[in-house]
């Protein structure tokens, strides 16, 4: 049990860190959104349910509960992520930010 | 005299048509209203139980009572268009659905992650924004379909209009090309449309 607690959230570990790495490498506003939105997520997803796992290792009503609560959060940011990117991202748009293409320097 | 009677009996014959139409009508809006009712119940108290965590009588009937009065004022929230027909057909393909999202976004975070430590990541990647014209027309697969779109990485969706035409930012030409392909077939809310 130890081990699959472990395994998963040095997962989301790495993927939360591969978001962050995203966000300082990626060439414009609208690339970095990707890394950010979206890795975080898959991270999330690991290292909530190693939580709610780990939660369970003394099995009764109340850490079942417990880690039935642990799982909604992950659903609301199932639910805030994508929602809070596209945002961000009609933002930009509506700011008049023109995607980076191919060819273009850095920003 | 006899087209008089005829129109006579058109006049009296469509005020009744009306009443039994309005009587089968408010029979099916009170029964439609009672299934949405009862399932915006069921989820409320199954989260009232969850998030109290108390069992005893007393904290029971308090979310008894306010499950019911929520769910009465609302229910019409969860469940715009009361019909009944094809919502189990509905969630069967929602459930169907979420484990198939679940393995693509793993695919393509994976995929999103070597872009990442990629060391001539500059060179891979290839913004592009994508137009299309997606087929759905209820609301809520329009916006469950936007949020998918979002969730695998790789492609964000820009902006949606009510009619279903779709402006997504890709990371690159592997991750944009397959939409709007099997993901809008798998929609929930797919079958719904051809229904009317």
């Amino acid at each position: 049990m130890n081990i699959i607690v472990t395994l998963l959230l040095f997962a989301g570990l790495f993927f939360f860190t591969g978001g962050a790495v995203g966000i300082l490498r990626f060439p414009d506003f609208y690339s970095r959104l990707h890394p950010a939105g979206k890795l975080d997520t898959l991270g999330s997803l690991l290292a909530i349910t190693a939580l709610a796992l780990f939660n369970l290792h003394h099995f009764s009503i109340g850490t079942l509960l417990t880690s039935i609560k642990i799982i909604l959060i992950l659903v609301f940011v199932f639910l805030a992520s994508p929602t809070a990117t596209h945002a961000i991202v009609d933002a930009g748009v509506r700011a008049g930010l023109a995607p980076w293409v191919k060819g273009e320097e850095r920003r | 005299m006899d087209r008089q009677n005829q129109e006579n009996l058109g006049t009296n014959r469509s005020p009744t048509n009306n009443e039994e139409r309005s009587s089968t009508q408010s029979l099916q809006g009170r029964r439609l209203f009672f299934y949405p009712f009862l399932i915006t119940f069921i989820i409320m108290f199954g989260l009232w139980l969850v998030l109290s965590g108390h069992f005893d009588a007393f904290h029971m009937s308090l979310g008894l009572i306010s499950c019911a009065i929520v769910s009465y004022l609302s229910s019409d929230l969860l469940f715009p268009s009361p019909r009944i027909r094809g919502l189990f057909s509905q969630w069967v393909r929602f459930v169907r659905y979420v484990p198939w999202l679940m393995v693509e976004i793993i695919k393509a975070n994976l995929h999103v992650t070597y872009l990442v430590f990629h060391p001539r990541m500059m060179e891979l990647i290839d913004p592009r924004i994508i137009k299309f014209r997606s087929k759905l027309k209820s609301d809520l697969a329009l916006v469950t379909f936007a949020n998918s779109i979002t969730l695998t990485p790789g492609t964000i969706t820009v902006y949606v209009s009510i009619d279903g035409d779709f402006k997504v930012h890709a990371i690159d030409k592997a991750s944009g090309d397959p939409l709007p392909g099997e993901m809008e077939a798998r929609m929930p809310g797919h079958s719904v449309r051809s229904n009317g």
